[in-house]
């Protein structure tokens, strides 16, 4: 801020301030000629309209004073008066935020320190640690069941993370890294141009896989279509996916945007693209430790 | 030569339509607390959604029934204390049906989803130019009157009243600066933290001198009125009146604690809100000590409960409104229902009560009446409002103390120990007992606009003489 705007700011305020001040000593003044206290003023409105010539009540002056008292003295501690820093030197950004961040991971630091030595494999399943899946579980409900919901099973474009069907691979380093580094998927591109006949051949193609098709001849020629097309450059010649590519296993009935043979086929005509953002700023590598492993525990007992 | 009248034609149409605009948007807000408690009411209708709903709910209530009582009301007391017909001649008539035409646009776009987002200034851009002209007018005529007044001194009511339309004209303009891009869209001249800076400029000075300065003119002349005593202290007037008017500017960024607001300004929001106790508290003061030596009158006139209940739910509200600034307080209420609370315990307890009563003590006189049609409904009208009140300030003070401890409750490794759906299923039996609260202090509306409608239905209008100078 400008000097010239600090300078406008401390100046409006301060004699807001002292103008209060003035305003009360200004009307405690007795005047030459006005009416006894206690007395009505003399002037009357519609009739019978008056007011009495009392004095200020003696504990709201008090108060007042209490409050414009608090307002000065706060305003020498705090930031307020333009680019005045106040004494404490306090910031909200500054000394409360990181001041309390400070504190926080001083706090518990330590308690997700215990678990990072332990591999991720040995945490999702060995009983001892019980504890630490807890902790995993209360993290993944305040980080990540607004997408995946907080019995982890997924919503329609977000994926099911209980049902050992991986997208990018279920191994603990796998896992750790959708979560540390996010995953962008490269997507799966809008095939409009192959026109509606070949799209519903595709499409109950797909359904076949998983036994699906109701019309087994459109099936047929849709197989033909899958690997001419392009189709099976990602999800392979046995349409069963490429993890390292993101490209979904078409052919275990689990579907992450819907099943139906209208969704599938909005799915190849106008494509879909998915993102997991990436969490290690936030989080940081102990806390993704511990969420990796609950989430590789949720499909360990299937 | 006949003897000039005073207008009151402009009075009765206002104060008759407060009524109405009180139970259009009060029922509009119990469809709304109605939406909270079951969700999937009105599912799938797109112009029942609560988030259309509660805009016209806000509009209606604080512009519509508010407005309307406001205007009204200042239309009578600024003719009867200035001891003069009202300025303007047709003009006050152009206020009232520019008034009306605003409102009835507002009830059809923000449903349609035509809005510009911002709170308490919702409506696009082409009414924003309808409510300058209307409100310029208003100006026109109340300090036209002020003018050509018959006596020297401006009564205390006035300025109030004056405060509340000069601040209003200035808020409202500057704030509604806008690009148009289409007839019903617009985006804010402001960008980002400026234009959140200067919505809750306006805002907060919304309530305080829409809701806050604009009741306190009405109050500074129907309790002493009512009561038939004099105002308790003129000295107290002076000092609480430019110290509010003067404060208020700058509390708005206390609606903005921890946000990209500069600290600063925050810090000024704070202050100043705490400063605004006293101020805030001296026209409570001034109206329920006007009560002094005369209590015993509030046992049989339930006009005079209205008002007087009124004025202690408006020192509670402005008691809890600093409070709620203090940022340490405010880290644990923003976002809550207890700002809901707070919010209606000043709307319902403090604006539409001092309205009521005020309207008892007017409707009659607009049209020859001794009083109302019956002074045992008005009775019973007080007490449904009363409790209806209580019922749902009391919900949501609990009900959002609830939800800022749960937001902010951390287990031993700091994670948070509820998820925010949690903290919205245990607000359900809260929803249900502001729901109850809501539709009481509705039905003491409807019982009031059965009462009305007795006493006016087969009444002849009149319009005072204008007494001679004095």
């Amino acid at each position: 801020m400008s000097t010239f705007w600090s300078g406008w700011i401390i100046v409006l305020s301060g004699l807001n301030i002292l103008a209060c001040f003035w305003l009360i000593s200004w009307t405690m003044k007795r005047r030459a000629g006005e009416s006894a206290q206690g007395d009505v003023t003399g002037h009357t409105w519609d009739g019978d309209l008056q007011e009495y010539n009392n004095p200020l009540p003696r504990w709201w002056l008090y108060l007042f004073y209490g409050t414009l008292a608090f307002a000065i003295v706060y305003l020498i501690l705090y930031p307020g008066m333009g680019n005045w820093k106040g004494i404490l030197g306090w910031s909200s950004h500054g000394s409360q935020y990181e001041g309390e961040m400070a504190r926080a991971k001083a706090k518990y630091d330590p308690i997700y320190q215990q678990y990072a030595k332990v591999p991720v494999a040995a945490l999702a399943a060995k009983p001892e640690y019980e504890e630490a899946r807890e902790m995993g579980k209360r993290l993944f409900l305040t980080y990540c069941m607004q997408c995946h919901q907080s019995d982890a099973s997924g919503a329609r474009g977000f994926p099911n993370l209980t049902d050992n069907d991986w997208l990018y691979g279920g191994k603990p380093e796998d896992i750790v890294k959708s979560i540390a580094d996010g995953r962008t998927s490269i997507g799966m591109p809008a095939h409009a141009q192959l026109g509606d006949e070949k799209i519903q051949k595709l499409g109950q193609y797909v359904l076949s896989l998983s036994g699906r098709a109701t019309d087994q001849g459109a099936a047929e020629e849709g197989k033909q279509l899958f690997m001419t097309v392009g189709c099976a450059g990602c999800h392979g010649a046995d349409a069963k996916g490429n993890q390292a590519l993101g490209a979904p296993n078409l052919a275990n009935n689990i579907w992450l945007y819907g099943g139906s043979p209208k969704t599938v086929e909005k799915s190849i005509r106008e494509g879909r693209k998915g993102i997991m953002p990436a969490h290690k700023k936030l989080l940081g590598e102990e806390k993704i430790h511990l969420l990796a492993a609950y989430v590789k525990s949720l499909s360990q007992t299937q | 030569m006949q003897a000039e009248t005073y207008n009151y034609k402009v009075v009765r149409q206002f104060s008759i339509m407060t009524v109405v605009w009180g139970i259009v948007g009060m029922l509009v807000g119990v469809i709304a607390a109605a939406q909270l408690a079951f969700p999937d009411l009105t599912h799938g209708i797109s112009w029942l959604s609560y988030g259309r709903l509660r805009p016209l709910h806000t509009n209606a209530v604080i512009f519509a029934f508010g407005g309307s009582a406001l205007i009204g009301t200042s239309y009578y007391v600024v003719q009867r204390t200035c001891q003069t017909r009202l300025f303007g001649g047709g003009l006050a008539a152009f206020t009232f049906w520019g008034w009306m035409l605003i409102i009835v646009l507002a009830a059809v776009t923000l449903p349609l989803g035509i809005t510009s987002s911002k709170e308490y200034a919702e409506l696009e851009w082409p009414i924003d130019l309808l409510i300058a002209v209307v409100w310029v007018s208003y100006a026109i005529v109340f300090f036209g009157t002020i003018a050509k007044r018959k006596v020297k001194h401006i009564y205390v009511a006035n300025w109030f009243y004056g405060a509340f339309i000069i601040t209003i004209a200035l808020l409202h303009i500057v704030n509604n600066i806008e690009i148009p891009v289409t007839l019903t869209k617009s985006y804010s001249f402001y960008p980002g933290a400026v234009d959140a800076m200067v919505q809750w400029w306006y805002g907060h000075n919304a309530v305080g001198f829409f809701l806050t300065a604009g009741f306190l003119g009405m109050m500074y002349y129907f309790v002493p009125k009512q009561a038939g005593r004099p105002v308790y202290s003129y000295r107290l007037s002076v000092v609480h009146f430019w110290a509010l008017i003067s404060t208020y500017m700058w509390a708005g960024p206390h609606h903005l604690h921890y946000t990209a607001l500069p600290d600063w300004t925050q810090s000024m929001g704070m202050v100043f809100s705490l400063i605004l106790l006293a101020p805030s508290w001296g026209g409570m003061i001034n109206g329920i000590m006007t009560l002094s030596g005369a209590w015993h009158k509030l046992r049989d006139d339930p006009i005079l409960k209205f008002l007087i209940v009124s004025l202690s739910f408006y020192g509670m509200s402005t008691f809890e409104g600093p409070m709620m600034s203090i940022k340490t307080v405010n880290a644990l209420s923003h976002y809550t229902d207890w700002t809901v609370g707070h919010v209606h315990s000043g709307a319902l307890g403090w604006v539409a009560m001092v309205s009521i009563g005020s309207l008892y003590y007017l409707i009659p006189r607009m049209f020859g009446r001794e009083s109302m049609f019956s002074t045992k409904l008005v009775e019973l009208h007080f007490w449904i409002a009363t409790i209806g009140v209580v019922l749902y300030i009391a919900a949501m003070w609990i009900a959002g103390v609830m939800q800022g401890l749960m937001w902010r409750a951390v287990n031993a490794d700091g994670t948070l120990t509820y998820s925010f759906i949690e903290s919205v299923e245990r607000t359900y039996p809260f929803y249900y007992v502001r729901l109850l609260g809501g539709i009481l202090f509705l039905s003491g509306m409807l019982l009031m606009a059965f009462n009305v409608w007795k006493t006016v239905s087969d009444a002849k209008a009149v319009d005072d003489t204008v007494p001679a100078a004095a």
